[in-house]
């Protein structure tokens, strides 16, 4: 009998768990909605990263305890949330002259197609019925120092999300450094995508039929 | 003597004219000022152009604005949210329209407008859809897109604190908006939890001059928006 227990790649946790990994000690970073949110619970010993929430704090905390929310503090998912110590408040113009501005260090985002040249696609299938809604990922692509993308491999349906060129609308063009998927985590550079690491029980050629463009392996010593 | 205080809502908003441009601060329910917009919706001036980031949620603040069909035009960033229908309903009927942009760049056209910046170029949304018909420039190798500042007749703000000058302490997130939309206006109207004695706000920590307010009302227990959406509330009860 097949042994269908065995776990393919990695869970919205773990990958959270592997973008946390990459953030330096003392980096600031902005979090987008969704999976990226719980980047902020995985920070390993001994590492302080300040959290920017858009809607205007430095210094975001966990989620408060029930009866504890104040709905007047939240972040950019309109989610409460609490402060930290040393954290502060500003007004959305002081919020995107940090963005911007190249102040942040880090920006984890959600995707929905990123393509081989590192465009994202994140805000709208571009549907006729589609009602756009944008918020601020394009500033934060236009002004983060590093763009990392946290997002399931391959849509819904099946269909690839990392591909040869995006046909939703992009979010900004050639911003991405790097994707994390459940099934690997995966380098943008100008002559393609390289393989960083590969999630448990995935193999490349696994990998490469649920990517819709040519990936690339480094050499040992690149890595 | 200076005395920006109004004795309530109603008063504070009667001068909004048809056809004006209204700011309203909020990102969100976190600092709408909702008793504000309940007054505008009692005194029921339309065909508004309406800039907030967000469209409002189930039927009250903003969306029963929207609801009661005084808006014509929305600029915001990011006009469906958890909860939001009318927007998205009326929308999809194309029965008001949409001027979308991205919320730095709506924040820095606020700011633009009430610094006296008619003007500028912005590194967000080049390459996209949103940058289609633009006027561009490289700068240092760049390209950067062209806005405008935006000005308003009106703005409605909520605040945590306020004295008779119009000095403004808010709270937590809810300051978002509120700041550069006290800017932007001819008129400011600001909705306080409290209102103080003059004299009471340290000058170091106010973060709203008096000088952008026109009118303060205190509204010492504001609703909660998102309590109102649960119990299925509508605006006007």
């Amino acid at each position: 009998m097949v042994n269908t227990d065995k776990k393919i790649g990695w869970d919205r946790a773990e990958m959270a768990q592997k973008v946390a990994l990459d953030i330096p000690d003392g980096s600031y970073v902005n979090l987008g909605i969704g999976i990226p949110e719980m980047v902020a619970g995985f920070v390993p010993e001994g590492r302080e990263v300040i959290y920017q929430t858009e809607n205007g704090l430095l210094g975001m905390g966990k989620i408060p305890d029930k009866g504890k929310e104040d709905r007047e503090l939240v972040n950019a998912g309109k989610k409460c949330i609490t402060t930290v110590p040393g954290a502060s408040y500003f007004h959305h113009a002081d919020s995107f002259t940090m963005i911007r501005g190249g102040h942040i260090d880090i920006c984890v985002l959600g995707a929905m197609q990123v393509s081989k040249e590192g465009d994202l696609a994140n805000w709208s299938t571009g549907a006729k019925n589609a009602i756009p809604a944008v918020g601020g990922a394009m500033d934060l692509v236009a002004g983060v120092k590093r763009i990392f993308v946290i997002t399931q491999h391959v849509t819904k349906h099946g269909e690839p999300k990392i591909i040869e060129k995006c046909t939703f609308p992009l979010t900004g063009k050639q911003v991405v450094e790097r994707i994390y998927t459940n099934l690997a985590i995966l380098d943008v550079k100008s002559e393609g995508l390289f393989v960083r690491e590969l999630a448990p029980n995935v193999d490349l050629s696994y990998l490469q039929t649920q990517t819709g463009t040519k990936l690339n392996q480094y050499k040992k010593k690149q890595l | 003597m200076i005395n920006k205080i109004v004795n309530s809502s109603a008063e504070a908003v009667k001068e909004i004219q048809d056809g004006a441009t209204v700011m309203i601060g909020g990102f969100g329910e976190a600092g709408s000022p909702i008793e504000l917009i309940h007054a505008l919706i009692d005194q029921g001036a339309k065909n508004l152009t309406v800039v907030s980031n967000n469209t409002g949620s189930g039927h009250v603040g903003l969306a029963a604005l929207i609801a009661n069909r005084q808006v014509k035009k929305m600029i915001c960033s990011f006009p469906r949210t958890a909860n939001s229908t009318v927007f998205p309903e009326l929308y999809s009927a194309g029965e008001i329209e949409l001027e979308l942009v991205p919320q730095g760049t709506l924040a820095e056209r606020i700011r633009a407008g009430g610094a006296g910046i008619p003007a500028f170029y912005t590194p967000a949304s080049v390459n996209t859809p949103l940058a289609e018909g633009k006027e561009s420039r490289i700068f240092m190798d760049s390209e950067y897109v062209l806005e405008y500042g935006i000005k308003a007749d009106f703005s409605l703000v909520k605040c945590e604190t306020a004295d008779r000058y119009g000095n403004l302490l808010y709270h937590a997130t809810a300051r978002n908006f509120g700041p550069i939309m006290c800017t932007a206006a001819k008129v400011t109207i600001v909705q306080a939890r409290s209102i103080v004695d003059a004299g009471q706000i340290d000058p170091e920590i106010v973060i709203t001059p008096g000088i952008y307010v026109k009118k303060v009302v205190e509204i010492n227990n504001p609703a909660t928006e998102s309590k109102l959406v649960a119990d299925e509330m509508r605006y006007p009860w």
